[in-house]
């Protein structure tokens, strides 16, 4: 066998495990019922809930409740169904939770708490200025 | 309203000089197009019509650049750019940052970058000049065309920096006066204020410009079907552009190490990786160059990768700029419209280039001999091959993006988000790819200075395989590193660093100084893998919390990564007492930080009044009632002293966070204190926030004062009370002659000697009374000025307190991150070195008739 094809069979090998490595760590959006069916079979790990603050009809927001020590904060969830989650976050309430559009939570159920290790926010951006 | 009068002709001056190098960019692409077909070297027609129309281009790329930069240096708000990149309260040098801030900015700094190297190239390479500067010219039409502005019909080419403000935005105030001029614009991202941010940009574009250079000489040398002189030109500016490239992308990290709060430099976010792709294959087509220059073989692969490399560039852009990104990057621009014309500019390139490529294929020479596993050629294709995958491997995901833009395209649907965890998912790889490379790079080092056969290579092996091994078991042992992946990095960087010094002090003793490049870059690379390694594995959370348990749904590791810190309330941390002193912000012409609590607002917020006197290191720089000038009063700065809890050494760390506009929301800093070994990083998660709702105040408690100097207690601080005065002015309102504004004076007591004068408002205006809550910070206190009783003169103010003002921070430990940075110049030089000898290479051999 020459040396060539026994490279070429390593490269191709290495380049079908980076795409199969790929594939299985991808993540994608599910709502909070397939996270607590994922979490319900040992998929405890990053689950990636989308979804925005929960607010009452006068559109405030709702459910927004720091610890009392600040060092935690817990909120209302509501997914892309309409099913309200209470979420533990265990960091300090990020400074603008409070005006974000929509929120990424990952993390997983457990016992029936959603345990968010990170919080993504999408802030509406002002970055292309449209008024004066 | 005054009439104001616009600028009308700098911005056409801008975008006639945009045109120009439009129209000259064709015409010196059809010039020096001719010349290639005709073989013209030198005087001919042709080809000196072409360079002469390529100068005009030139010149008029440089002058639109220069226009761009007077409109933001001038403030000329009436122009779109200027008013949304810059503004009045800028420092000068930022003034250059904004210049790219935005993407047309960032299109003409390319632009010129190329035009620049394109007059280098006419006045050192004759030979080629025709070929390699039509490819040049076409690259600069597709650039110019971006920044064109013209809109035919619903056709819009390019996006104009020099377009007008009326024109974009439609506001009232355009119609009722179209020479309407803000008098201030909305101003550069205080993010992006920041030194690396005025290099960084202009290097990241030169390193790309760099890119076109061994393109163009490869599009070149398959054109004339002469394919193998082309390499010793192209190979200095391959490694030029490797260096160039590579340091603009640590520069980048750099800034996001001192600027974002991931904790990290390095974040593999898919703009960080669409740049770190192309300079991966550069470096490996930069070592394929060499091999051929040696012996002759791998030609075919660095044309490969010298085109992938010029491909992955134009991707990259297209990545960035054309908005597909969205969501996946927290550093994309944002979408202009460019996307339909930035994919014609990668088509052209990418089909022309494989086109021209695959009808060439077969005439292109290739050596027959398969390489023997002692030749260098192998070593350094396999350590190319290397580079190639790591390169495979960051691409696809980042790629992700737009293969669901694809498969929508054809009707279907795919929602592939990045990987969770992405700094796991890359590194996982990368790291073992590094590993191969430092070996290889240790190893192919000695293929490449002799001639090898079994018995040589085991007696020259044996000496640095033996002398890594101790160093490492040394290291190891002594920094306590028991992760086999850990131990398997290090060793794989000890072997490449003594190795390579081992080829290094050869080549000094023979007097070869000039061949040294190689050697040095490599022993900088190992460095840099070994200053990741630690910096990174062996990051220590430095502020645990050992006091907390807050929930039992918790690992121990997530309870406890962060302290609160109360305003002069020590605490112990990690061998330090920690201390949060105050709040400060950064006035024009005074050392350090003034306190918050020092500032009274005005209606600007870049001016404050000092309601003390300021004292910064025992000097006076203000007076009470003086104004100050704040240049960029949206960044806070929190005091946090370091003691040592033994040696009782002390240092003074200022976290920053800044309320940014731009990005509408709370943006954290770290600070960071260098040690020989190690940096502190320190930011600060949360401030107190007293306006926000969840600050819960004490009911109000009324205190009755009837004479000064009397005392009472406020937040279990001691007040003295020193009367009040009538004012003639008040800031939150215009008073007239009849209306009264009475001001009251307390001094307060607090720790560390510290006092503060608080001086509750009284006030009525048009009949209506007014009281202003007064909120101090310091001392987590509100007041009120209730009531004054005309009778005894005695005033009642009402009192509320909170839970004293606190922050909560995380603080890191980057054991031996210097490693990484002295690695970083240590291959820098090494690919000075290289860079020298390969050109001074080409220059001998043009000069003897050959180029």
């Amino acid at each position: 066998m020459k040396k060539s094809s026994l490279i070429g069979i390593v490269v191709i090998a290495i380049a079908i495990a980076v795409i199969i490595s790929t594939s299985s760590s991808a993540s994608s959006y599910v709502t909070f019922e397939e996270a607590y069916s994922m979490s319900e079979t040992g998929n405890t790990g990053s689950i990636h809930v989308v979804g925005e603050l929960k607010k009452n009809s006068a559109g405030q927001i709702v459910g927004v409740q720091p610890s009392a020590d600040r060092l935690s904060v817990e909120f209302v969830l509501v997914d892309e169904n309409n099913k309200e989650q209470t979420v533990f976050l265990n960091s300090p309430m990020p400074s603008d939770l409070l005006n974000s559009e929509k929120v990424v939570v990952i993390g997983g159920y457990k016992n029936d708490r959603f345990m968010a290790d990170k919080v993504l926010l999408k802030c509406p951006s002002k970055y292309e200025e449209t008024t004066l | 309203m005054e009439t104001q009068t616009i600028n009308l002709g700098i911005g056409n001056a801008g975008h006639i000089f945009v045109i120009i190098s439009f129209v000259a960019s064709i015409l010196a692409t059809f010039a020096y197009g001719k010349a290639a077909l005709n073989n013209e070297i030198g005087k001919d027609s042709w080809v000196s019509f072409g360079r002469k129309i390529f100068i005009a281009h030139g010149v008029a790329v440089i002058a639109a650049a220069v226009t761009l930069f007077l409109i933001i240096y001038n403030h000329n708000f009436e122009y779109h750019y200027a008013w949304s990149h810059s503004s009045v309260n800028l420092a000068v040098h930022y003034m250059i940052a904004c210049f790219w801030e935005g993407q047309e900015g960032s299109f003409l700094i390319w632009t010129l970058w190329n035009a620049l190297l394109g007059f280098v190239l006419i006045g050192t390479n004759k030979k080629w000049e025709a070929p390699v500067m039509t490819v040049f010219a076409l690259v600069q039409v597709f650039l110019t065309s971006m920044i064109l502005g013209i809109v035919i019909g619903d056709f819009k080419l390019g996006s104009s920096p020099f377009i007008l403000l009326r024109d974009v935005l439609s506001d009232a105030r355009f119609l009722i006066n179209p020479n309407f001029v803000p008098e201030d614009g909305t101003g550069l991202n205080p993010l992006l204020q920041n030194y690396w941010m005025v290099i960084h940009p202009p290097m990241t574009f030169l390193g790309f410009a760099l890119t076109l250079v061994p393109f163009s000489f490869c599009i070149a040398g398959l054109w004339r079907k002469d394919f193998t002189d082309w390499i010793r030109p192209a190979l200095p500016w391959t490694i030029f552009g490797g260096v160039i490239l590579g340091t603009a992308i640590i520069m980048g990290g750099y800034w996001a190490y001192e600027t974002l709060n991931f904790g990290g430099y390095w974040n593999w976010d898919p703009v960080e990786n669409a740049v770190y792709v192309p300079w991966l294959i550069l470096i490996a087509s930069m070592h394929t160059m060499i091999v051929f220059k040696k012996s002759e073989t791998a030609l075919k692969t660095s044309i490969v990768l010298v085109i992938s490399t010029f491909l992955l560039i134009l991707y990259a852009t297209f990545l960035t700029r054309s908005g597909i990104l969205g969501n996946a990057s927290v550093h994309s621009f944002t979408d202009l419209g460019l996307s339909g014309q930035l994919l014609v500019y990668l088509f052209v390139f990418v089909i022309g280039a494989i086109v021209l490529a695959a009808v060439r294929w077969k005439h292109i020479p290739t050596s027959e001999k398969e390489a023997s596993t002692y030749s260098r050629e192998f070593w350094i294709f396999i350590g190319a091959l290397t580079l190639c995958l790591m390169a495979f491997q960051v691409i696809v995901p980042t790629s992700f993006p737009v293969f669901n833009k694809i498969v929508e395209a054809f009707g279907g649907l795919s929602t592939l988000a990045p990987p969770a965890d992405q700094i796991q998912f890359y590194s996982q790889w990368q790291l073992w790819f590094a590993i191969a490379i430092a070996i290889l790079s240790g190893t192919g080092q000695f293929f490449f200075w002799q001639k090898m056969d079994k018995a040589k290579l085991k007696s020259a092996l044996a000496l640095p395989v033996i002398i890594s091994l101790i160093l490492s078991a040394l290291i190891f042992t002594s920094a306590k590193i028991y992760d086999p992946v850990y131990i398997v990095i290090l060793v794989a960087g000890i072997y490449s660093i003594v190795s390579n010094s081992k080829i290094f002090l050869s080549l000094i003793k023979s007097r070869s100084y000039k061949l040294t490049g190689g050697s040095v870059a490599h022993i900088g690379i190992a460095m840099m893998l070994i200053g990741i390694m630690f910096s990174e594995g062996y990051s220590r959370v430095l502020s645990k919390n050992l006091t907390r348990r807050i929930s039992n749904d918790l690992t121990e590791e997530q309870n406890n990564n962060m302290v609160i810190l109360f305003l002069n309330d020590p605490k112990p941390v990690a061998g330090y007492q920690l201390l949060y002193k105050s709040e400060g912000l950064s006035a024009r012409g005074i050392p350090g930080y003034i306190k918050k609590s020092l500032l009274a607002e005005t209606n600007d917020p870049h001016y404050k009044v000092a309601i003390q006197p300021i004292i910064q290191e025992g000097i006076k720089y203000a007076a009470l009632g003086d104004t100050l000038y704040f240049r960029t009063p949206e960044n806070t700065y929190h005091e946090v002293e370091y003691t040592h809890l033994t040696s009782g050494k002390q240092f003074t760390l200022y976290p920053r966070t800044q309320k940014n506009e731009n990005m509408g929301q709370t943006i954290v800093s770290p600070d960071i204190k260098k040690q020989w070994n190690r940096d502190i990083y320190t930011y600060v998660a949360l401030s107190n926030d007293f306006e926000d709702e969840f600050t819960q105040w004490s009911e109000k408690e009324i205190v009755k004062v009837d004479s000064i100097g009397q005392r009472f207690f406020i937040n279990d601080y001691v007040a003295i009370y020193d009367g009040f005065e009538r004012i003639p002015s008040v800031t939150f309102a215009d008073l007239s002659p009849k209306d009264v504004a009475v001001r009251a004076d307390i001094t307060v007591f607090a720790e560390g000697g510290n006092n503060y004068k608080l001086q509750p408002l009284y006030v009525i205006q048009n009949g209506f009374l007014r009281r202003p809550t007064l909120m101090n910070q310091e001392i987590a206190s509100r007041i009120i000025f209730e009531s004054i009783n005309p009778e005894d003169g005695s005033v009642e103010f009402s009192i509320q307190t909170a839970q004293k003002d606190y922050i909560i921070i995380q603080s890191l430990e980057k054991p031996q991150i210097n490693i990484l940075w002295i690695g970083t110049v240590v291959m820098i030089i090494g690919f000075i070195i290289a860079t020298r000898r390969r050109y001074v290479e080409f220059a001998k051999m043009r000069d003897k008739g050959f180029a």
